[in-house]
């Protein structure tokens, strides 16, 4: 009876672990498959997909867009972000509440929704679709999650080491530039990943707002539509390493910062 | 003779404080000598913090005045004041190392780099401190931050200090030792230091003013000695540490004495007051004797019914006529519990409270 209780939920999360990420292994493994179909039995391990990866320029311009969209939207959606945060927890307005909500509200919205309004929307300004209209719908779809992710980080002590900092003579711009974002590195840091990996995973925009220039993800679903390939995995298990590394760098800096405000 | 030795540092006229309807302080004065340790006692709530705020700008008044050295403050912002605050959780920039931290008001002022740096070194050299100047805050504890946080608001040299219960956070040992380097800091520097705090002893033994506030009024203001003993109201009695409170009604008055009738029967107190008000009186704990007192007051016969050993004294609950009386005692007396007593006080000792 011990044991069962000692052991069973190990099992479990094994169980459980597996299940999650039993796809990814798979799908990473045959990346590396030496035939034409990834599918068992798998006879590599071969580089021959990878290297046609890395030669096929559709994979690698759809990276560099996926790139440049991700780093971009989330570069302005940490900043809109921020100057929204600090908007809402320093200067006191009646209607904060309301402008919260305001913020937050997309975040309810479904992206399909959110990329049918851009494009008529875009439609009606006379706007093509473009790398440019992608990342404005990233930075709609991302600005909520930066903009908590960055009011929760100022609170009243952080206003207090504002106040301490006013108080000895600096201005607000001071404040603001030698004071709060400094003092705020790690979670502007955290945000701008956040946001950075979504939109390099994120599809559904990405797809309605694209015509010629097209990031990874859209690269992805139109090779879907002529069949598996090796190709596909190793493409996926690109973009799987890439978000892999984005969020390993947030977990280290709020670890670190963590453990600075112990 | 020198009726006013020092000048007036800070003045708040007829300031009154509503915030969202409620008042929380309401329209007093309150004058601060240059060099002065004043304390700020309340408890939390009593609107002392607010009035600390005031002074370093950080709250504005709904009414009324504040000026330091004759000028009108009242509608600077904190940096154009010559104040400065050490904040309750002492707001050290996290991410900037001691020296930098010290230097940053020096810096704000744009005081040459090789002179800042150096007023920082000499600054935390003064709190104890030197040769800490390059670590993070994240270094320190908690006594350390306290003295950094003093250490950067006084290297901007300011007139008034104001130190918003600065040693809150800290044990009791530690706030002992800090209360005696804030007094020797002050002394040094000669500046004017306003110093909020709900802790009566720590007050005791900081100031050379204690003003206690409640609910937004000053209740009293004096002396420390004086505020002990001779407390100006019941709230100042009960707040400034233990007190037997009687309540009673005034029989007789007459030639600076009155005659109370308490539940102890009559007791004879210095004071005057119209025959008939309702008063209080009031004793500390070590006011209350166990033999008679030349011209001393009696307050009857009673029984111990708890006593603890506290060292130098012992501290007893007495029941006399109903009423739970305190009273310490000396060692030497040798009480018991259940043992039947006779308490005494001296006349001059019996505080008159009218409000």
């Amino acid at each position: 009876m011990t044991a069962l209780y000692r052991w069973a939920p190990w099992v479990y999360l094994a169980l459980a672990l597996l299940f999650i990420f039993l796809p990814v292994l798979v799908l990473v493994q045959f990346s590396f498959q030496g035939g034409m179909a990834p599918v068992p039995p798998f006879d590599g391990p071969s580089l021959k997909w990878w290297t046609k990866v890395l030669a096929n320029r559709k994979i690698t311009d759809g990276l560099w867009n996926s790139l440049l969209v991700g780093l971009g939207s989330a570069f302005v959606a940490t900043v809109l972000g921020f100057l929204a945060a600090y908007a809402m927890a320093r200067r006191q307005r009646r209607l904060n509440g309301f402008y919260q909500l305001l913020l937050m509200a997309p975040i309810t919205v479904s992206y399909l929704i959110i990329g049918m309004g851009l494009q008529i929307t875009f439609n009606y300004l006379g706007l093509g679709k473009s790398l440019w209209a992608i990342g404005i719908g990233h930075v709609v779809i991302n600005l909520p999650l930066t903009f908590a992710i960055l009011y929760s980080q100022l609170g009243e002590h952080q206003a207090n080491i504002e106040r301490a900092a006013y108080d000895l003579g600096a201005g607000d711009w001071r404040v603001v530039l030698e004071i709060t974002v400094p003092m705020l590195w790690p979670s502007l840091l955290a945000a701008f990943f956040i946001a950075a990996t979504l939109s390099w995973d994120e599809f559904v925009i990405a797809f309605l707002m694209s015509r010629f220039d097209v990031t990874l993800p859209v690269v992805i679903w139109s090779m879907l539509r002529s069949g598996l390939s090796p190709e596909l995995n190793a493409t996926g298990t690109l973009v799987f390493i890439i978000s892999i590394l984005a969020v390993g760098v947030v977990e280290f800096l709020l670890w670190r910062s963590r453990k600075q405000h112990a | 003779m020198p009726e006013k030795p020092m000048s007036d540092r800070v003045e708040l006229r007829r300031v009154s404080k509503v915030y969202e309807g409620v008042t929380v302080v309401e329209t007093l004065d309150l004058t601060i000598a240059a060099g002065e340790f004043v304390v700020l006692l309340g408890p939390s709530g009593s609107g002392k913090t607010t009035l600390l705020n005031m002074i370093g700008g950080f709250a504005s008044p709904s009414a009324g005045q504040v000026l330091i050295d004759g000028e009108d403050v009242t509608d600077l912002p904190p940096a154009k004041r010559p104040t400065a605050t050490v904040f309750q959780d002492y707001a050290l920039f996290p991410h900037m190392s001691l020296l930098a931290n010290v230097a940053f008001g020096l810096r704000m002022r744009k005081v040459p780099k090789a002179e800042r740096l150096a007023k920082a070194a000499e600054m935390l050299r003064l709190v104890g401190l030197e040769g800490f100047g390059n670590r993070g805050i994240h270094q320190l504890s908690g006594g350390q931050r306290q003295r950094v946080a003093l250490a950067r608001a006084m290297a901007v040299e300011p007139k008034v200090l104001l130190l918003d219960e600065p040693l809150g956070a800290l044990d009791l040992a530690l706030r002992r030792q800090m209360q005696e380097e804030l007094v020797r800091l002050q002394r040094r520097l000669g500046a004017t230091f306003v110093h909020v705090t709900h802790d009566q002893e720590e007050a005791m033994s900081i100031a050379d003013r204690i003003v206690v506030v409640n609910k937004g009024r000053i209740e009293d203001m004096g002396p420390p000695d004086r505020v002990y003993l001779k407390p100006a109201s019941l709230f100042a009695a009960k707040f400034m540490g233990e007190s037997n409170v009687l309540g009673g009604r005034v029989v007789a008055s007459q030639g600076g004495e009155v005659k109370v009738e308490t539940a102890l029967g009559p007791i004879t107190a210095p004071g005057n007051s119209a025959a008939g008000s309702a008063v209080h009186l009031a004793l500390r704990p070590e006011q209350l004797l166990l033999s008679p007192h030349q011209n001393g007051v009696s307050l009857g016969h009673g029984r111990v019914e708890e006593l603890s050993f506290q060292g130098t004294h012992c501290r007893c609950h007495c029941r006399v006529a109903g009423q739970d009386l305190i009273l310490r005692a000396p060692v030497s007396a040798g009480l018991t519990a259940g043992q039947e007593v006779s308490l005494y006080a001296a006349r001059t000792d019996v505080v008159l409270l009218q409000r």
